[in-house]
């Protein structure tokens, strides 16, 4: 029996393609996760003066580099995007891998940044500023590796010339994990 | 609008050179959020770092995520959420922030600079010596 592509990835009755629907419903609770964690940043950081101090020992110019890292591999998985639209899948592929390798160069600053503050004895638990720099950062980092994993599975098939949508649909996951670092760095980097 | 005028205006939206000049104005909004608070002027720190931080996450969801030109139903499903945020921030900030109550007496005390200079305070709930 001939493969059949299931009628919830074909069909598009709101005239979204299922695909890109689906991200849009995984970025609204993602935006909920994440919201709801920079909120509650947001009431103890405007009502605690001492948070300021601790902020200062974060390293913003790593965390500008970040910054300029991710808007940077959000560029290339655009430009895979744009590749894949004209099925030029071998420059699709390219940019993808760019892309990982954008998240790869995010993920070494960030041990970086981490041991650098553990043996300066900042820890998760020194504090509740350190406890939400660790769990927004940490959070956040997870889902850079999630959407690295995610990418690596999706160039195998657009170096095949299949599911060349998905290459939309994971860019806009990864634009909205960029996004989120947009709104975290200042925060966490330079408000002090 | 018709379809080929859509698919037109998606095409339009579609540009590699168009995504390099937006990663550009990225890029320069991005060293004005990390050179303005050097100044260390409150307004000014408040304008290039979290105004500039929403003009940048609007430029990436607009022109990258191509919500400029994405159907109604995606914006409304992303700010009931923003909306259900609201909700949960003005429900509970009052409670967080204006904690000065005359019924119960709070036990914290705002650690100085040197008590965190000096690693000192612990997990950061010091306490009044009774």
């Amino acid at each position: 029996m001939a493969f059949q592509v299931p009628i919830a990835t074909s069909r598009s009755s709101t005239g979204i393609p299922t695909s890109r629907l689906a991200v849009w419903w995984v970025l609204a609770s993602e935006i909920v996760i994440f919201g709801g964690l920079i909120m509650s940043y947001l009431m103890f950081r405007l009502h605690h003066e001492s948070w300021s101090y601790e902020a200062a020992k974060t390293d913003p110019w790593a965390g500008g580099f970040n910054t300029f890292v991710l808007l940077t591999s959000s560029l290339f998985v655009v430009l895979a995007h744009h590749a894949a639209e004209n099925n030029d899948t071998k420059k699709s592929f390219r940019y993808i891998w760019y892309t990982i390798g954008g998240g790869g160069v995010f993920m070494m600053v960030k041990i970086y940044e981490y041991s650098s503050k553990i043996m300066h004895d900042y820890t998760m638990f020194k504090s509740v500023f350190w406890s939400f720099y660790y769990t927004a950062t940490g959070l956040h980092g997870f889902h850079v590796l999630c959407g690295m994993v995610i990418m690596a599975i999706i160039a195998q098939d657009v170096k095949k010339g299949k599911n060349l949508h998905r290459v939309e649909a994971i860019g806009i996951y990864w634009h909205f994990v960029d996004v989120i670092w947009i709104f975290l760095f200042p925060l966490l980097y330079i408000a002090k | 609008m018709s379809e080929a005028a859509e698919h037109q205006e998606h095409h339009e939206a579609h540009g590699a050179g168009r995504y390099v000049k937006i990663w550009i104005i990225l890029l320069v909004l991005l060293g004005v959020s990390v050179i303005g608070p050097l100044a260390e002027i409150k307004w000014l720190t408040l304008i290039t770092a979290f105004g500039i931080a929403l003009v940048k996450a609007g430029m990436v969801c607009a022109y990258f995520m191509h919500l400029n030109i994405e159907k109604k139903l995606a914006w409304y499903i992303l700010f009931a959420t923003l909306l259900l945020l609201l909700v949960f921030f003005t429900g509970i900030a009052p409670d967080v922030m204006k904690p000065e109550g005359q019924n119960w007496e709070s036990l914290y005390v705002e650690p100085t600079q040197t008590d965190v200079e000096g690693h000192g305070y612990g997990d950061g709930h010091a306490e009044k010596a009774h």
